[in-house]
């Protein structure tokens, strides 16, 4: 029986000999109990990193589990709202998840492995919910978090920077596709995903292997700009990207106490990822009487004008008018030099309000000023660019 | 067209349920498993011209409600002379108890008179709750207008049917147990431990467990029906006549039948296949089985959500009793007993430390070093049942957990030794008298009967089983997730015993939400 | 009765009292003491004699006992206004609150041993800070296993969720929803910690409206969380945790709490409601944690007299009352075992409610129901305690080397089935030959409670009868703590060699010294009979006694026990609104 070690409160990924080198200025917070780096040197340079040229990220804190057996597509079609039939070996897809009452837990993705072989990787932790939905199937789920180690490599030049380090196969993987190839002898498998809304891979192999695949990308840093970044990068890309997180931009339902305050894919304009045709899945019932009524909320996408930051503001349908939602997260976009947000806004009869304002606090030299500023809804990610999903990708 | 009903299982409440749906004019189809009908309420033989009911043994609860819509006495419904229950004590002291009356040698005249008042106040605090009982368990939120009518009759009964002060006592006592109410009252201890045998009786429940006086009223609501008794021909009888009603009224009863699943399509309840392979569509699919039956093995958890089978998977279905049936060359001689009160409820329940003591060894899984017996035998009534001069003996023998941590296969013959040379050390000579024996432990109870673990009442009664939460929350008025599926067994609101309230009540609630067919 | 002279005496009283507020003024037989209220380690006041010559005087209140609720009781009818007397039996106060030194050098909390549930309302409104009171919270907590592995909750988040994974994963992420669902237990249950619970027999439009606040604060949560709700009221705490967890040790671990002070197992129903009245309590806002009040127990209920001191509040200790006076149907006054006679508008109990209708007040005094109900009312004591005087440090050789756990709680049962057992040989008017106890060292980080480098242990054990088979005796007493002592010692080697002392409580030992019946920590059980509107008794929850000017403060009353004040606040509040005075008492301060 091992012995529990009290002195380490974070855990070490595998890659942590290296990050904990390149971490300059030592900020360090956790992510799923892992010891992660918000920044390694400087915020700006890290997010440029991964809009302009190649930005590495370890990424073995997500949550990975492993689901096999006979019924493990039937397990996962009853799990998750979308309809993912069409899933195939070699292929990745989007996916949430809700609760009895149609409320979203969590989102992630699933990767087809094989034949009954699915890797499910999430936000937050899962494994008793996903335990718990097995009831009655055939299939095997563990937790394989600390089993795989991960690398988000990200970036225009990305495609180059792995070609160069000696992956081979990606010119012809298209985005959500697997490759399974290997470096030195050692198994990695590369799939086209990400976080960013940019060009770039995820690849996972064996810890014990994690070394030596970080060395091998950081070995043609002098060919290309090469950086390793922290989680503060990672929010501004992801919210450019448009993309949610969970227990941020909402509560998951699991760990909401008050009534009403989870949320519905619904209401956080995921309503394209529900699909009612497919066979029962959990909150199906719950999610189709919600359809069928006005829509009350929403998680919107909102860029504000001017450039004060309009952290944990209030949203009202007017300037001093009623008072209708508030922003869960918001950054100030490099490449758009605008103020980019997640707002949870109330809806009037199923419609969005005509108009949205902030108010504003802001701080100059200690102290606190007031402003409005008036927010526009955007439904598309607020960033995109062609080479996100050119194939093959194009080479720097 | 006329709409189909198709009824998983043909125990009371599947029969009842069946009854009053054809009544009303739907095309009724009921699947029983076994080849009879009746379930737990069934008679069987176990050896050669021995017979007996095979679980139930004593009727004391059917509802007079249904007994009279569904001219129950009309298709021979014989309830027979009611029965006391006699106590019984080594030394012979033994202890009668009635509806109203106790009397023996060792009962004072306040017991005696504590025991009048207390029935009589248990009766009222059972009549109360009347409207909860007759009625599908209310929602607490998003109520319609029966569910606000319910518990407005709940409440007006409460306080204004009880009075001030009955409504307080019951509100005090409602939710603790037996044990500690018995000790306000009684000073008898032979007393408590019968009166407190009746609150635990297939309950996974001791007499102090809390929750012990709920169950308590659920057997006393029983004696607002009428008085417990030993039917002619066993409890077969009872539960024949019931289908013959429903035959009546032209619903197509097919025992031997085993439904494999219930088919579900698009959320909606389509029909059933058999195990034979045949596929039954119907408009409506009611199923008499247990939750975990009806949900986790019929329907499958595919088609529910997460949560919801995940409750209905911890729903408490331990059952705790072994049946125990033995044949007689002749009557057992107890001592200071009458051949008329060898006829009546016999119980062997010293008093409530033992009954506790018993219950103990069903907590970690063992069965009762000193069992608790009810012991009837139906003979006596009716030779019929037996040989000519022969007797047959049903015993209810406590605890027998389902969960036997040596295993039942092992234990199976000791612990039915165990019983029979209990039974011996009250009738002297009884080993001798023995023909036949036979064990039904909850392990034979599942596999034979097809309640999930033996369960008596398809799940325990503790409040959180109860009302709007029985089976659990969100299929507690009959209907379930699965459109056009409804529960209609024990495992439903109010649950166990012989009451037929709840075939009675799912069925209301079928033609409530279904309308009248056709 | 009232002769002009003891009137006019009574109001010179009354004018040099006011006089002396700044200390606080005893009162005894003919004799008056001025107590001060800074010293730190003792509870025993230092005392000046006075001799005064009157004795008559008429009091607006008098509280009968010093536990903390009596004297929370006290001090917010004094901040009212009001003239209070506060009579206490023993030489120290704070009944079942109390810090004594029985072992030179060493001072025990002997009856309570944490401050969780205290309500940071009362705090604040008394202005305990001030008054010297500080609560320190305690760092986790630890079940040793029999196979030498240990379970430990510890403090810091990251690491408790990796450690319940080492046992399970799954347990690890059920513990998230765990959490969540218990927090919504708790949010709903504290709301109505600090109100007056309604009658539902009554017609009265207050009760209606306590009822309509009853329902509302049901009414936010969603449908299925109601039944939830039910659920968990009602259920047991092992079957309840068993829809959440798989691994034994941490089912054990996290049973503990729902059967301390509790006269029922693990898997009796209503037993997981018991938890909340341990896990409710906060420190600063980190909800279930449980603090530590420095200087012992007594710290707390030495602040509030202070607090209570400081408004012009009198205390009187060794002023056994024998009985309240009655009247034409209203309490006039107490009379005390001396046969002296003290008289005041308004009488309150803060002794149980056996003791408080049994041995207090006259059975003419009271209706046929009431004295029955007082009779049956369950106040089985079924816990123990053990205080320890160590010459060093417990050696625990399952926990790493230099382990935090040893700052909190330790527990030495890891199955439901030995707690099940446990009670077994309760109900069976046995001490638990396997007993599950609640250990504590708080001289870890208190110094203030024994010499430099040696230590205090404070062990609550459960479960321990009222009566034994035969009687209980010193000699079956020291064998109940040779019992528990004997478990620690099958963890921790060194431990025998390290006791100095030991005081061994039996519910016996218990009721003899704090006057709590059968010993029971709650002044009565905490079962559904005895909850909410029927606690005590239905009809009388209202804190109200039979007679009029007649008023229960104690834990017998809503919300029950643990060291809450908030049955002495409410209690206040009751008086207050009769008197029609202003209410002093504080609000719940709300969670949203």
């Amino acid at each position: 029986m091992s012995k529990h070690d009290f002195k380490q409160v974070l855990e070490p990924t595998p890659f942590h000999a290296r990050v904990d080198e390149q971490c300059m200025v030592k900020n360090w917070t956790s992510w799923n109990g892992y010891q992660t780096a918000r920044v390694y040197d400087t915020l700006a340079a890290e997010y440029f990193a991964i809009r302009s040229s190649c930005s590495v990220m370890d990424l073995t804190p997500m949550e990975k589990y492993r689901i096999t057996g006979p019924d493990a597509f039937t397990f996962l079609s009853r799990l998750v709202v979308r309809d993912i039939s069409k899933l195939q070996a070699g292929r990745v897809t989007y996916v949430l998840w809700c609760n009895d009452e149609g409320k979203v837990l969590d989102d992630g993705t699933i990767f087809q492995l094989a034949e009954n072989d699915y890797r499910l990787c999430s936000q937050h932790h899962q494994l008793d919910w996903l335990l718990l939905s097995s009831l009655g199937m055939d299939v095997d789920i563990s937790q394989e978090t600390h089993e795989v180690a991960a690398l988000a490599v990200q970036g225009p030049t990305s495609y180059s920077v792995l070609t160069e380090a000696g992956f081979s196969g990606l010119s012809q993987l298209k985005p959500f596709r697997i490759l399974q190839t290997n470096l030195h002898g050692f198994e990695v498998m590369i799939s086209r995903t990400g976080y960013t809304g940019d060009l770039g891979y995820e690849l996972w192999t064996d810890p014990a292997n994690a070394l030596e695949m970080w060395d091998a990308i950081f070995a043609v840093q002098h060919l290309y700009n090469i950086r390793p970044i922290g989680l503060d990068a990672l929010e501004i890309v992801r919210i450019e990207a448009g993309f949610i997180m969970p227990g941020d931009d909402f509560n998951t339902a699991e760990t909401t106490v008050r009534a009403d305050h989870d949320r519905s894919p619904f209401e956080l304009g995921m309503g394209w990822v529900v699909n009612f045709d497919k066979p029962y899945f959990t909150g199906k019932r719950a999610l189709i009487a919600e359809h069928s009524l006005p829509v009350k909320r929403r998680l919107v996408k909102m860029s504000v004008t001017g450039n004060k930051p309009p952290a944990d503001s209030f949203l009202f349908d007017g300037k001093n008018g009623k008072r209708i939602g508030t922003i869960n997260s918001q950054v100030w976009s490099p490449i758009l030099k605008a103020n980019l947000a997640m707002a949870d806004i109330e809806y009037r009869n199923g419609m969005k309000p005509p108009e949205i304002w902030a108010e504003i606090y802001y701080q100059k030299e200690l102290e606190w000023r007031a402003t409005w500023a008036e927010c526009r809804i955007v439904e598309k990610p607020f960033w995109s660019h062609p080479r996100r999903s050119a194939t093959p990708p194009g080479q720097y | 067209m006329t709409r189909s009903v198709v009824i998983v299982g043909a125990g009371h409440n599947g029969l009842i349920c069946a009854a009053y749906l054809a009544k009303s004019g739907y095309e009724v189809t009921v699947l029983e498993a076994r080849d009879r009908v009746g379930g737990g309420a069934s008679t069987v033989s176990f050896a050669d011209g021995y017979s007996v009911s095979g679980l139930a043994h004593i009727l004391h609860s059917l509802s007079s409600k249904v007994c009279r819509e569904l001219n129950l006495a009309g298709s021979g419904l014989e309830a027979g002379p009611p029965v006391d229950t006699i106590s019984l004590d080594r030394q012979g002291q033994h202890l009668t108890l009635g509806a109203n009356t106790v009397t023996g040698d060792g009962v004072s005249q306040k017991d005696v008179e504590a025991y009048r008042d207390f029935k009589k106040e248990f009766r009222t605090y059972a009549a109360a709750l009347d409207p909860l009982m007759m009625n599908k368990p209310p929602r607490l939120k998003d109520m319609d207008s029966q569910d606000k009518f319910t518990l407005a009759k709940i409440g007006w009964k409460l306080r204004f049917g009880l009075g001030a002060k009955s409504m307080r006592e019951f509100l005090r006592v409602g939710g603790i147990n037996i044990y500690d109410v018995l000790n306000e009252i009684f000073d008898n201890e032979t007393l408590k431990g019968a009166i407190a045998l009746d609150a635990v009786l297939g309950h996974h429940m001791g007499p102090r467990t809390p929750n012990t006086v709920l169950t308590y009223l659920h057997r006393v609501r029983g004696e607002n029906q009428g008085l417990q008794t030993l039917p002619p021909g066993g409890m077969g009888q009872v539960t024949q006549a019931i289908s013959d009603a429903a035959h009546g009224f032209g619903a197509s009863i097919r025992p031997g039948e085993k439904v494999k699943r219930i088919l579900v399509n698009d959320g909606k309840a389509s029909g059933v296949e058999l195990f034979s392979g045949e596929q039954l569509h119907a408009d409506i699919v009611v199923s008499n089985a247990d939750a975990k039956t009806t949900f986790l093995d019929l329907v499958g958890t595919g088609e529910l959500d997460a949560m919801f089978a995940h409750r209905v998977n911890k729903t408490r279905t331990r059952g705790t009793v072994a049946k125990v049936y033995i044949a007689l060359r002749e009557l057992p001689q107890f001592r200071d007993l009458s051949p008329a009160q060898l006829g009546q409820r016999l119980l062997v329940v010293p008093d409530m430390r033992y009954l506790e003591h018993a219950f103990n060894h069903a907590k970690y899984g063992e069965f009762s070093q000193a069992p608790v017996l009810e012991i009837t035998i139906p003979s006596i009534a009716d030779p019929s049942l037996a040989p000519a001069g022969h007797h047959v003996m049903s015993v209810s023998a406590s605890y027998a957990p389902y969960e036997l941590k040596d295993g039942w296969e092992q234990q199976r013959t000791v612990f039915m030794d165990n019983v029979i040379a209990l039974i011996g050390e009250y009738a002297p000579g009884f080993e001798q008298l023995v023909v036949d024996k036979e064990i039904l432990t909850p392990v034979d109870i599942e596999t034979e009967y097809g309640l999930t673990g033996g369960h008596w009442h398809q799940g325990e009664m503790t409040i959180d089983q109860s009302f709007m939460m029985r089976p659990v929350h969100g299929s507690a008025q009959y209907d379930t997730p699965v459109e056009g599926l409804f529960l209609c067994g024990a495992t439903a609101h109010p649950g166990g015993n012989v009451t037929g309230i709840p075939g009675h009540n799912a069925a209301q609630r079928i033609l409530k939400i279904q309308g009248e067919p056709g | 009765m009232f002769t002009p002279e003891i009137l006019a005496s009574a109001l010179s009283f009354i004018s040099q009292g006011t006089r002396k507020t700044k200390y606080g003024v005893q009162a005894r037989a003919r004799a008056y003491r001025r107590t001060g209220n800074g010293t730190v380690t003792m509870i025993y006041s230092r005392v000046l004699r006075e001799t005064h010559r009157v004795n008559m005087k008429k009091y607006d209140a008098i509280v009968i006992g010093a536990g903390h609720n009596g004297l929370t009781n006290a001090a917010f009818l004094a901040k009212a206004g009001l003239d209070v007397l506060v009579l206490e039996k023993n030489e120290y106060i704070g009944g079942a609150t109390a810090s004594r030194e029985l072992h030179e050098g060493w001072m025990y909390s002997n009856c309570s041993y944490v401050c969780s549930l205290f309500r940071p309302e009362i705090y604040q409104a008394l202005d305990l800070g001030e008054h010297g009171l500080e609560v320190v919270p305690l760092q986790g907590s630890t079940t040793f296993k029999q196979d030498g592995d240990y379970f430990g909750s510890y403090h810091q988040p990251a690491v408790r969720r990796r450690e319940i994974a080492r046992h399970s994963k799954r347990d690890a992420d059920a513990s998230i929803r765990f959490d969540a669902d218990l927090m919504k237990w708790c949010r709903l249950v504290r709301g109505f910690l600090l109100r007056t619970p309604p009658d539902p027999a009554s017609l009265k439009i207050r009760d209606a409206m306590e009822f309509a606040y009853l329902l509302k604060s049901f009414y936010r949560l969603t449908e299925s969380q109601i039944y939830e709700f039910i659920r968990f009221f009602t259920m047991s705490i092992a079957e309840y945790l068993e829809e959440y967890f798989e691994s034994d040790a941490i089912l054990a671990h996290f049973s503990g709490g729902s059967i301390i002070g509790t006269g029922l197992g693990v898997y009796s129903p209503g037993t997981a409601y018991v938890l909340l009245h341990h896990a409710m309590g906060d420190v600063d806002g980190n909800i279930g944690s449980w603090g530590f009040a420095r200087g012992g127990m007594g710290s707390v209920s030495k602040a509030i007299a202070s607090s209570f001191q400081s408004m012009g509040g009198e205390i009187r200790t060794q002023a056994d009352v024998q009985q309240i006076l009655v009247k034409g149907r209203q309490a006039t006054g107490v009379v005390l075992d001396s046969g002296e006679e003290v008289y005041a508008g308004v009488v309150v109990s803060n002794l149980d409610a056996k003791r408080t209708f049994l041995n207090i007040m006259a059975r003419k005094d009271l209706p046929d129901e009431l004295y029955r109900r007082a009779s049956n009312f369950k106040i089985r004591g079924s816990s123990g305690k053990l205080n320890i005087a160590l010459d060093g440090m417990p050696q625990f050789p399952a926990l790493p080397i230099g382990s935090p756990l040893t700052l909190g709680h330790m527990h030495f049962t890891d199955t439901l089935e030995r707690l099940e057992r446990a009670y077994d040989d309760w109900k069976d008017d046995c001490w638990s030959r396997d007993p599950y106890v609640d250990t504590l060292i708080p001289t870890q980080y208190d110094p203030t409670m024994s010499p430099a480098g040696k230590h205090m242990m404070s062990v609550f054990v459960q479960y321990c009868p009222v009566e034994v088979e035969g009687g209980w005796t010193d000699a079956k007493r020291d064998a109940f703590g040779e019992t528990v002592i004997n478990q620690i010692a099958s963890y921790s080697p060194n431990f025998k060699d390290l006791i100095l002392h030991a005081e061994v409580r039996t519910p016996r030992e218990i009721e003899a010294e704090v006057g709590l019946t059968e010993g029971n920590i709650f002044q009565g059980e905490l079962t559904l009979d005895q909850l909410m509107f029927n606690r005590p008794f239905p009809g009388y929850a209202q804190y109200r006694g039979p007679v009029k000017n007649m008023y229960m403060c104690g834990s017998s009353t809503h919300p029950g026990g643990g060291v809450m004040g908030a049955p002495g606040a409410n209690a206040a509040r009751e008086i207050l609104l009769d008197m029609g005075r202003e209410n002093t008492t504080p609000e719940d301060f709300g969670d949203d």
